[in-house]
């Protein structure tokens, strides 16, 4: 770990320096909210934002990504064969994810990336990526990471860290590919991080709201499953996609063949356990056919099925995105504590 | 609102209490300063949770498709339309109901906590079908200029017009919020999630998502109460009723129509009359 100095000033300059071997990608600010983007030539991320609307999983994770092209020709000597399509895995860097947002990012690849499968596209992607994170100075009132084993400074997944620190940033340049990008930046004023433990607590002090997870793992799966919770939980939600998309921790996708006369790509989009659609079977039956099961299978999936299945916390960053966003307002901290409160009759 | 809390706990514990009813539909306390959620009460020991406040702005209607129990609903004038129009629809019966009415001065909206922009111009703030009032009716509002943002689109040029919705639609997500806050919306698939045939793509392209919003427009021709439900529940904050308000003022302009208002009649679209106008048929 190399702790770096960079005067705010050279900022911009460190940044265009970048582009030369980076494709960078930041927070942009859009009408009243910020997401991240890839940024145009010249065009600097906006640091001063709170946390973007959606979360940064798109940088590796696109919405909608082409995997293969194919021709329904059959005067196509190559007609019904998928063509892979060429991606740019070259290097890429996130800069200012917030610190949710990259511990997210490793919970994600536990699922892209285990032994007995690879995703191509998410792992050359994540692998081509530099996370260079932003500690949070100013969490937002509906920020909880310090009880989801993370915190506005906390450095998983990360790296390099910034923190702000009047008219510079103390970058801790954690991983060898942020060393990497520091030097290519022409970051080289060594630094001092004497800074940070006390503002890393101040901004931790900050963070009021919280979930309770303490009790979720001596649970039993059906016992959660069959509590007579879930009628109550899920009576307000309209099966959106509003909190998976917006979810940094969401990985669902779905697979699409969209024909054109005779050509077609298939593609892969962002999927959401919330709809009817995403459990259809080709026979028509669906086993999540309703509300209740759905609401239920994404709340698990986050608070029980995860924490059991790879003993690293909850499948949940405290981002607050789904409490902010969601329209009725179903509030994962609620849930959690009804899951956790829980006790099966005996 | 303190008044109008006190009354909806009132009549719902003795509707619960009494058997008229076997739950209640209306809105508890949020988690977040401007969210309240809704919630279904069946124990008249838990009246206390329901809350009433400016925050209520999600259309109830939409809790109420194909249910078969019998039901208290709270509703501002923009629920009870759109309940006549789901009695109207065949989406529940007007015997299943008990209508709490709740005479409306508006709701604020989610991001600035302002009056929401359909409320600004609401002419039909109390309830038009109920069988009890929380309060006393309040004055309707006359002399509003609803369309004055339609008509700006109005008056733009085909290309202009066409890129005023590619920019008013270029942060949709397509999470459907909007047509899933809709009590209008109740179709067992809709268009957009149909695979056999495909009606639109399912990737993010421009084509597609335009092509959902406008059928979907289409599809509230008529029917919409503008009742903003679809706008609040948007999570990029898309104006949404830019395109449902322009069906909602053609079918005003075109059948002196407005949605929701008496079980007697159909709506303008689903309807046949041999001596319609036609003379807008170009
Ligand atoms: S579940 Fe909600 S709070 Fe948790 S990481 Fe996802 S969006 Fe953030
Ligand atoms: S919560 Fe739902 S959408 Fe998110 S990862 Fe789990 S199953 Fe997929
Ligand atoms: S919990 Fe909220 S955001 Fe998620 S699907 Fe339900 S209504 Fe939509
Ligand atoms: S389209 Fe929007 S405004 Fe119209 S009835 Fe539906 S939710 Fe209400
Ligand atoms: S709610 Fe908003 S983001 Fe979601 S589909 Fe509708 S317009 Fe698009």
């Amino acid at each position: 770990m190399k702790v770096i100095n960079i005067d705010k000033e050279k900022w911009a300059s460190g940044v265009e320096s970048l582009t030369s071997t980076y494709r960078l990608f930041g927070p942009v600010k859009e009408d009243d909210s910020h997401n991240f983007k890839e940024l145009k030539k010249g065009e600097l991320p906006d640091l001063a934002y709170g946390n973007s609307k959606l979360s940064p999983k798109s940088a590796v994770f696109p919405p909608s990504e082409a995997m293969f092209t194919y021709s329904l020709d059959e005067k196509n000597e190559n007609h019904h064969i998928l063509n892979d399509v060429k991606k740019d895995y070259s290097p890429r860097a996130v800069l200012g994810i917030r610190p949710c947002d990259a511990k997210a990012v490793s919970l994600v690849r536990m699922n892209f990336d285990t032994k007995e499968y690879r995703d191509p596209y998410w792992m050359d992607a994540f692998e081509a990526t530099t996370f260079v994170g932003l500690a949070c100075d100013n969490p937002c009132s509906t920020c909880f990471c310090t009880s989801t084993g993370c915190g506005p400074f906390s450095e998983e997944g990360l790296d390099v860290l910034l923190v702000e620190n009047g008219n510079a940033y103390i970058a801790k340049a954690l991983t060898a590919k942020g060393e990497k990008l520091m030097d290519a930046a022409g970051f080289k004023t060594a630094g001092d991080d004497s800074a940070i433990a006390a503002k890393k607590a101040a901004a931790e002090a900050k963070i009021t709201a919280s979930i309770e997870t303490d009790k979720l793992s001596e649970k039993v799966i059906m016992d959660l499953y069959d509590a007579p919770i879930w009628d109550d939980i899920s009576f307000s939600c309209i099966n959106c996609c509003t909190c998976t998309y917006a979810c940094p921790t969401c990985w669902c996708f779905d697979i699409q063949d969209e024909n054109k006369g005779l050509s077609g790509v298939r593609m892969r989009n962002w999927d959401s356990c919330m709809t009817p659609l995403f459990t259809m079977h080709g026979s028509g039956h669906n086993p999540r056919s309703q509300k209740k099961q759905r609401v239920r299978q994404r709340f698990m999936h986050k608070l029980k099925y995860f924490l059991d299945k790879y003993q690293k916390g909850i499948m949940c960053v405290g981002c607050g995105r789904c409490v902010q966003q969601c329209p009725v307002n179903i509030d994962i901290r609620t849930v959690s504590k009804k899951m956790n409160d829980y006790v099966a009759a005996s | 609102m303190d008044a109008y809390i006190t009354k909806i706990k009132e009549i719902s514990e003795r509707l619960l209490k009494d058997g008229t009813v076997e739950a209640v539909i209306g809105f508890r306390q949020g988690t977040v300063p401007t969210m309240s959620e809704p919630c279904m009460i069946k124990r008249s020991d838990d009246v206390k949770d329901l809350v009433w406040d400016s925050n209520c702005r999600i259309n109830l209607c939409n809790y109420l498709t194909n249910r078969k129990e019998k039901l208290a609903i709270v509703a501002k004038g923009c629920d009870s339309r759109n309940i006549v129009t789901h009695i109207i629809e065949n989406k529940i019966k007007r015997d299943q109901l008990f209508i709490i009415g709740v005479p409306c001065k508006g709701m604020n909206d989610k991001n600035t906590g302002e009056l929401q922009d359909n409320c600004g111009t609401c002419t039909h703030r109390n309830p038009v079908i109920y069988d009890e009032l929380v309060g006393d009716l309040v004055e309707e509002q006359t002399d509003v200029d609803k369309y004055a943002d339609v008509k700006k689109v109005e008056a733009l040029s085909s290309d202009e017009k066409w890129n005023f919705f590619n920019d008013l639609y270029s942060s949709c997500t397509r999470c459907h919020a909007c047509r899933n806050a809709c009590p209008l919306c109740y179709c067992p698939t809709c268009f957009v999630d149909e695979s056999k045939p495909q009606w639109v793509g399912k990737a993010d392209d421009a084509v597609d998502i335009r092509t959902y919003h406008f059928l979907r427009a289409y599809h509230c021709a008529g029917r919409c109460t503008d009742c903003g439900s679809c706008e609040a529940a948007c999570p990029q904050n898309i104006k949404v009723r830019q395109m449902t308000k322009k069906l909602e003022k053609d079918c005003s302009e075109l059948y002196g129509w407005e949605a929701g208002l008496t079980l007697d009649e159909r709506p303008p679209l689903d309807t046949f009359k041999v001596d319609d106008r036609e003379d807008f048929i170009k």
